[in-house]
């Protein structure tokens, strides 16, 4: 499989999600300046995490509208698979690629630390590796994670199967302690209708080796793979 | 020239002596006009010259067979951590402008670290921090926390770089004047370092990064003297971050050098262009001329001085190879980043600046520069009246309580013990993917080197009241104690890098305390070999209401695994393992936080420390862990043994069930802070084996027990469980920033 990851200027992330899927999993990846226009006949596109463009606006807010963007989103169109992360999730939602918005934590502090997610689909590319029994460690680190949606959207996701990942404790009870950024029924993670879009607050790519003694996020990125198969 | 010649008294307004201003005069062989004056009066601050510590700083060790780049040749020190790799790192503070604009002054500081290290070619891959705050019960010391921690997160988490350790301290000798040191770590291809230096007649000169604007003049200066009621009026001194922009400097910089185009580069920090301009040149020993109304500004009609002051962050200055300018410039356009020629390297060896076609100001480079013709102190020094009050200590009249269970709950909820999880969790400590310890907690903050078998371990240390009692013991001990932490997470220690943090250096008391430390940190580095690599020095730490701050020399340490599969970590892993303490126990009590906060004994001695006895630790420490023999390994620092227990029992939410010495005092044994000590858990059948190594070391040593499934036993007595000592732990220092 072939994975582009956009860099924006402001992406931090672009480095690890390279490493993750080049080195870590095996695949062939290709970086995609934000300038640039052409695709390279990538299979999936990943927006990672960052600050892209400094977040001054809202965070995500500028990013869609670069020119490698307007490639992403008809790729998209095209039914092509694409992803983000953190920031990227946000870039998504201001792109309305996957509904709903990420607001500032209820705390208003950046939080970075490890919390506990559990699948709520099989029904996706990237969860299908996944079990709705499964908790999974993954981190985040974010100050604008607290994902809102009116109660039309909220029972749209519901009722289509489009919430991906809820935050969970370690027993993987989905509880309000449990939800470190005060996001709506503690969604982490969502797809799209057409599900070929995925957006997700925890950095899977962030616990993905064994030196880092935690790869639970790598199994939700091998659900991926299969794509090849 | 601009017409306006100045005076001794426009000299005292700037900051400078009158001899100062004389000496000047002789350099120039005639009255400097204001631009030349003000350049004088930064670069000849204490911020830009160490002209008070200078002489005490050359006598700390430097040589060591890792060095790539001994103390003051580089922006930064630099070590070789082998496959090729060089370690950049250094500490530098940030302490005036935090303590009025705790925001902006410390976001500030996150990136000029930052900026040094990446001005050599090594990209930043881990931060740490240092911070010193006041009195907790006051609204005003918790705006200054809030602002500078999300100064340092917003900045640092932005700039895409793992802060991954630090430690947070508060006393109220800190309440107006903070410490807030930043420390980074870079890594670079050995033989891809570029240095700041300028050469070879006719190369351009190009400034790169933000606009030039008016913040930060004479940040310099500001940062050379005391915090008084007016420091609010200095305001404009202090600078404004932009992380963003330091994220696309880093990547189009490191791009720029792989281009092969780029003679000399340096930051600028404090003093702005002045500083790299005549820093350059001096090393390079070349002149430059430099037409400042070529310099991107952010506002019109900036004076010549302004420009040369300015200490506008994320920028860069740049000497190119002549020919070479347009790989230069693609790769600061790709990035969207300002490059711009505003001047070109001369014959000579003097600094001609011109605005509009005028001259407005000629020196020569190195009679700027420390290490030039900047001025050399040699300061007054003499013993400070309060040590009357510590020689009376009394370790002896210390009234032992008789039930132990308020003094653990005292420490375990005490701000400098306690959990510091309401701080960084506000830090992005895992971007990079190369954090070890997120989940495998140790005594230093590892790091995996990406690309080799090895990690790098780091520690910043300090315990400001050691330091009070005896300057000399307690800076060695501060040395001790980060090579501790680094040999207890399974690295050799290295190198140090160092943060001086003090008062104002003409009071000879405070001079006293510099002179002590410097001593101390001497000693140590030697004993334990690792040199020091630089670092920064922090004067003027002290305000009209409180005094001189505790003198702070804040070490800044890098140690090397040479397999990353040989981290060592801190927490129990197994009820039944037996735990035992190597080092020595006795009654001491001195400076300890049990003593300070408990008793409220504000003056005692510096814990026992012996050099030696450290050295001894260290050996045997390396080989329990060479031969694999301990489940877990954490160092006795403050809080003492009690503190130590239950932060190894935390993770695991495992207890511990021990006996103390009944030959020694019961709370000297739990929360004295003697020196040279360490904790380790084994599992039972390696006892054998263990208490031969022990033995044959002739280190004393203690079996106190063993680890429980989460009861916490001290002598028969049970107390709260482990889980309950970890709430408390947990979230005292949230609870008193959220009250």
């Amino acid at each position: 499989m072939k994975i582009g990851v956009v860099i924006f200027p402001g992406s931090n992330c672009d480095r690890d999600t390279l490493h993750v899927f080049g080195e870590v999993l095996g695949q062939q990846v290709v970086p995609l300046f934000h300038k640039e226009t052409d695709m390279q006949g990538v299979d999936m596109v990943v927006l990672p995490g960052g600050f892209s463009y400094g977040d001054y606006l809202r965070s995500g807010a500028i990013a869609r509208f670069s020119p490698i963007m307007e490639q992403v989103i008809a790729h998209a169109n095209r039914g092509g698979y694409l992803m983000g992360i953190c920031n990227g999730f946000q870039i998504l939602t201001e792109a309305k690629l996957v509904p709903g918005t990420l607001l500032h934590n209820e705390s208003r502090k950046f939080i970075c630390k490890n919390v506990f997610l559990k699948p709520q689909t099989t029904n996706t590319l990237l969860t299908q590796g996944l079990s709705t029994s499964d908790v999974l460690q993954v981190p985040i680190a974010h100050g604008e994670g607290n994902y809102y949606i009116d109660a039309d959207g909220l029972k749209a996701l519901n009722d289509n199967d489009q919430v991906l990942f809820r935050y969970c404790d370690a027993a993987g009870n989905i509880t309000a302690e449990s939800n470190p950024n005060g996001a709506l029924d503690n969604i982490a993670g969502v797809t799209n209708k057409g599900r070929n879009v995925f957006g997700m607050m925890p950095h899977p790519e962030r616990a993905a080796e064994d030196i880092l003694s935690n790869t639970d996020g790598l199994r939700i990125l091998e659900s991926l793979l299969s794509l090849v198969k | 020239m601009e017409d306006k010649l100045t005076t001794v008294e426009t000299a005292k307004e700037l900051g400078l002596l009158p001899e100062e201003f004389d000496k000047i005069c002789e350099i120039l062989g005639r009255v400097p006009n204001f631009n030349e004056l003000s350049v004088y009066s930064v670069m000849w601050s204490e911020h830009c010259s160490y002209k008070n510590s200078i002489v005490w700083l050359k006598t700390l060790p430097k040589d060591g067979e890792r060095m790539l780049a001994k103390a003051g040749e580089e922006n930064a020190g630099l070590v070789d951590i082998g496959d090729g790799l060089g370690c950049a790192f250094k500490i530098e503070s940030h302490n005036h402008p935090s303590a009025i604009e705790p925001y902006q002054g410390a976001a500030t500081g996150v990136g000029g670290i930052n900026r040094d290290i990446f001005t050599m070619g090594a990209r930043p891959i881990a931060q740490l921090n240092s911070l010193r705050f006041g009195n907790l019960q006051q609204e005003r010391t918790k705006w200054i926390i809030r602002g500078v921690v999300k100064g340092i997160g917003d900045y640092g988490n932005a700039f895409g770089v793992p802060t991954v350790g630090g430690e947070v301290y508060f006393d109220d000798c800190f309440t107006v004047n903070p410490l807030v040191n930043a420390m980074s770590v870079g890594i670079v291809e050995k033989g891809k370092t570029v240095s700041a230096i300028s050469y070879g007649v006719g190369n351009p000169v190009f400034i790169v990064g933000s606009h030039t604007g008016k913040d930060g003049i004479h940040g310099a200066a500001f940062a050379s003297k005391d915090i008084t009621e007016d420091s609010a009026d200095d305001l404009p001194s202090v600078q404004v971050g932009d992380p963003f922009q330091e994220k696309l400097l880093l990547e189009a910089t490191l791009e720029a050098i792989d281009t092969g185009a780029i003679i000399g580069m340096q930051d600028m920090g404090a003093a702005g262009i002045i500083c790299s301009s005549s820093e350059m040149s001096a090393k390079g020993e070349h002149g430059m001329v430099i037409w400042l109304d070529k310099v991107p500004t952010r506002q019109a009609n900036m004076k010549p001085w302004e420009i040369l002051l300015s200490e506008s962050q994320e920028r860069m200055l740049i000497v190119c190879k002549k020919g070479h300018e347009d790989k230069l410039l693609a790769v600061f356009d790709k990035w969207d980043i300002n490059c711009e020629q505003i001047g070109e390297v001369t014959a000579g060896e003097r600094l001609h600046f011109y605005m509009h076609n005028e001259l407005v100001a000629d020196l020569p480079a190195e009679s700027l520069v420390l290490g030039g013709g900047a001025p050399v102190y040699h300061r007054e020094y003499r013993e400070p009246a309060y040590l009357q009050e510590i020689a009376k200590y009394n370790n002896a009249a210390v009234p032992e309580p008789a039930d132990l269970l308020p003094v653990m709950q005292h420490l375990a909820t005490h701000p400098n013990l306690c959990s510091k999880k309401w701080v960084y969790q506000q830090y992005d400590s895992m971007v990079g993917t190369i954090n070890m310890t997120t989940n495998q907690p140790s005594d230093a903050s590892v790091v995996e080197v990406r690309g080799t078998d090895k990690a790098l371990a780091m520690s910043v240390d300090c315990n400001s009241r050691y330091i009070y009692a005896d300057p000399h013991k307690g800076t060695a001990i501060a040395v001790a104690e980060a090579a501790r932490n680094i040999v207890c997470s399974g690295g050799e220690a290295v190198a140090v890098t160092n943060c001086l943090n003090f008062g104002n250096p003409y009071n000879p008391e405070v001079y006293w305390q510099f002179v002590g430390a410097i001593k101390g940190m001497s000693e140590a580095c030697l004993a334990l070999g690792t040199p020091v690599t630089g670092g920064n020095v922090s004067f003027y730490n002290q305000s009209s209401y409180e005094g001189p701050v505790y003198p702070s020399p804040v070490i800044g340490m890098v140690g090397i695994l040479d397999n990353k599969n040989q981290h060592q970590t801190l927490y129990f892993k197994r009820p039944g393992d037996l735990i035992y303490v190597l080092g020595e126990m006795n009654n001491d009590l001195g400076s300890s936080q049990y003593i300070y906060s408990y008793h409220g004994i504000k003056h005692s001695s510096c814990p026992h420390f012996e050099i030696d006895a450290e050295v001894k630790l260290h050996q045997v420490l390396h080989q329990i862990r060479a031969n694999n023999l301990a489940e877990s390994m954490h160092d006795i620092a403050d809080g003492g043994l009690f503190i130590n227990l239950i932060e190894s029992g935390f993770y695991n939410k495992l207890g511990f069930n021990i006996s103390t010495d009944a030959a020694l005092r019961t709370d000297a044994f739990l929360f004295g802070e003697t020196q040279s000590r360490a904790v380790i858990s084994i599992d039972p059948h390696e006892q054998p084996v263990l208490e031969k190594l022990l033995n044959a070391s002739g280190i004393p040593f203690r079996l106190l027990g063993e680890v429980t499934e989460g009861a916490v036993r001290i002598n028969g007595t049970e107390y709260p469980s482990i889980e309950a000592f970890g709430q408390l732990y947990d979230e005292a220092l949230g609870q008193i920033m959220e009250a």
